[in-house]
């Protein structure tokens, strides 16, 4: 479709995944981003798709730049779970690249399944062959996804993509869609070990 | 000369009213005057007026100085001015002093016309409501069809949510600042201490002690520093005194502790300044403020009204105000899928905050405001 090309083409500045959640949000829609940064997807999908967006943020220095964006924000912390908003309030609840450093994890899948009609979830995939070989070498995986060390990671909840099927398996979330890249291109052979970023639209069974 | 970004010398001035103004209590004020300052140039299309809305003890005086001479500028001055988070370079800004207040507008102290006397205790009790009405006269006469922006803090910022429910096509941006949709019961109850303080001081005669030549002071004292603890955060009062003692221990009830001399200062200043009766009826326009009452208490459904896009703040030491507060409405307007930011801002100040010219903060009003947009060409 016209609008997908126009999408991924102006996209190719952004992060990798932005593309992909571009084309998983419908047009005109409500998106809610948790944990938005300074707001740069939220101004992606709304110039691309004119989406109403709200951005959820804690950390003041993004909260600042979202308000210099006009970026609506809310600050709050996420790990509190989502009590300001009402049920399937939201066409789409975004968590993107956040998953991992969430002490409440189950928490905020659920609570973002109550909000959100759909939502998104992408995370790093700690299964991923280059970690692999480091834990194997015999040290904690450093990379341009996981860029942190051990004693100074926020991430405290790595998992693989297995993991993650198993607990969508387990909370009865329907996974209507997968994408996995590495280094901007999609992988669709052996993914939990040749992927980098695991990118997941889920919805509650019903 | 004058301070840095200081928009300099000011001067207020009065805006008279002839036509009666049906107030929310029934009661009619048949002609009234309203005492302004207004800060930077109304541009040719009249886009770019932004309205500040005072809290309990505050005045038109948001900003500059009356002459080189005087000590303090207006309360708001940190915020105010060329250059400043609310740029006079840009915006047209007016404070007004409400109905009912002390410095100039029309209330107790003033002339009632009826009697040639000061109104005192038959200057009808006054509400949010009402002030946004009045406030909206003065707009007319300004020839002020839309504000670019309403802002205010505390009761200031009640005043700016009613602007969006009473007008919504009259104001674009609301700033609501450490504020709430109505008070709590121990909100309330603090305001009738002091207004109990007040009302039982031998030299209050029912409100009207203009005519005995006395004024209510020690209970305008008392109801000062009540407000002075709950305007500040545990943290704050601990940082900023302590247990420090003014002097060696006397045992005794004079001061001892610089807290004590902090309040009796404020308590005495206060007292030496502003009219007891406006003081209760402030305290009364807050506790009356509940926008949702006449929708079975459903604050979304009363905000589904307000069309204008919300800057909403608080502060994380606030506890007369808390986030909490401010959260209901940032939830009801979301609720309405209206536009809105909300800042939860880390402070130490309590209440006080909203006041104070810490960075972040006004860093934050600063970009929002920078994002208003206004009409280019500027009137001469």
């Amino acid at each position: 479709m016209q609008n997908n090309v126009n999408i991924t083409k102006n996209v190719a500045q952004y992060r990798q995944d932005f593309a992909i959640i571009a084309n998983w949000v419908k047009f005109g829609t409500k998106v809610l981003d948790l944990g938005c940064g300074d707001g740069e997807l939220l101004q992606f999908l709304q110039s691309s798709l004119e989406v109403k967006g709200y951005g959820v943020e804690k950390n003041d220095v993004n909260l600042l730049a979202c308000i210099a964006n006009s970026t609506n924000v809310i600050q709050m912390d996420l790990e509190d779970g989502l009590s300001g908003f009402e049920d399937q309030s939201f066409n789409t609840v975004i968590l993107s690249q956040t998953l991992q450093a969430m002490h409440n994890t189950e928490e905020i899948v659920l609570e973002m399944l109550r909000v959100g009609k759909e939502i998104i979830v992408t995370f790093p995939n700690f299964g991923y062959w280059r970690n692999r070989m480091q834990i194997t070498a015999g040290r904690m995986p450093v990379s341009k996804a996981l860029p942190y060390q051990w004693y100074d990671t926020p991430n405290v909840h790595l998992c693989t993509i297995n993991d993650f099927d198993e607990f969508c398996h387990h909370h009865n979330i329907e996974i209507l869609e997968r994408r996995v890249i590495t280094d901007g291109k999609e992988v669709s052979f052996m993914p939990n070990l040749l992927g980098s970023l695991a990118m997941y639209r889920l919805k509650s069974k019903s | 000369m004058s301070e840095n970004n200081s928009i300099g010398i000011v001067a207020p001035q009065t805006a008279s009213f002839s036509e009666p103004l049906t107030l929310k209590s029934g009661a009619v004020l048949t002609q009234f005057d309203l005492v302004y300052e207004t800060y930077g140039t109304l541009n040719a299309d009249k886009s770019n007026a932004v309205l500040i809305c005072h809290a309990l003890s505050g005045t038109h005086h948001v900003a500059g100085k009356y002459s080189e001479q005087d000590k303090y500028p207006g309360w708001w001055d940190n915020l105010v001015g060329p250059n400043k988070p609310l740029d006079t370079n840009k915006f047209f800004v007016i404070g007004v002093n409400n109905l009912g207040g002390c410095h100039g507008s029309s209330g107790p102290v003033s002339i009632n016309p009826a009697t040639g006397k000061p109104w005192g205790s038959a200057f009808p009790i006054v509400t949010v409501e009402d002030w946004v009405n009045s406030q909206a006269r003065l707009l007319d006469q300004l020839g002020i069809t839309q504000l670019a922006a309403v802002i205010g803090g505390s009761l200031g910022g009640m005043q700016a949510l009613q602007w969006t429910l009473a007008y919504p096509d009259r104001v674009r941006h609301a700033l609501v600042i450490a504020s709430a949709p109505n008070l709590t019961a121990q909100n309330m109850a603090f305001n009738e201490v002091a207004r109990q303080a007040i009302i039982t001081d031998p030299e209050f005669h029912g409100g009207d002690y203009y005519e005995h030549g006395v004024v209510p002071r020690r209970g305008l004292r008392i109801a000062r520093m009540l407000g002075h603890i709950t305007y500040l955060s545990d943290d704050a009062m601990g940082e900023k005194f302590g247990r420090k003692l003014k002097d060696d221990i006397k045992y005794s009830f004079d001061v001892e502790f610089e807290m004590e001399s902090y309040l009796r200062y404020q308590g005495d200043k206060f007292a030496g300044e502003f009219d007891a009766n406006t003081y209760l009826r402030m305290t009364r326009a807050l506790d009356y403020y509940d926008p949702a009452l006449a929708y079975g208490g459903d604050l979304s459904k009363t905000l589904s009204q307000a069309k204008a896009k919300f800057l909403v703040l608080s502060f994380t030491s606030d506890w007369r105000f808390s986030p909490a507060r401010s959260r209901e409405i940032v939830k009801a307007l979301l609720d309405n899928e209206s536009t809105v930011s909300y800042a939860e801002v880390t402070a130490a100040h309590g209440h006080d905050a909203f006041l104070m010219p810490d960075e972040h903060y006004h860093a934050i009003l600063r970009a929002y405001l920078s994002n208003i947009e206004v009409g280019g060409n500027h009137a001469e």
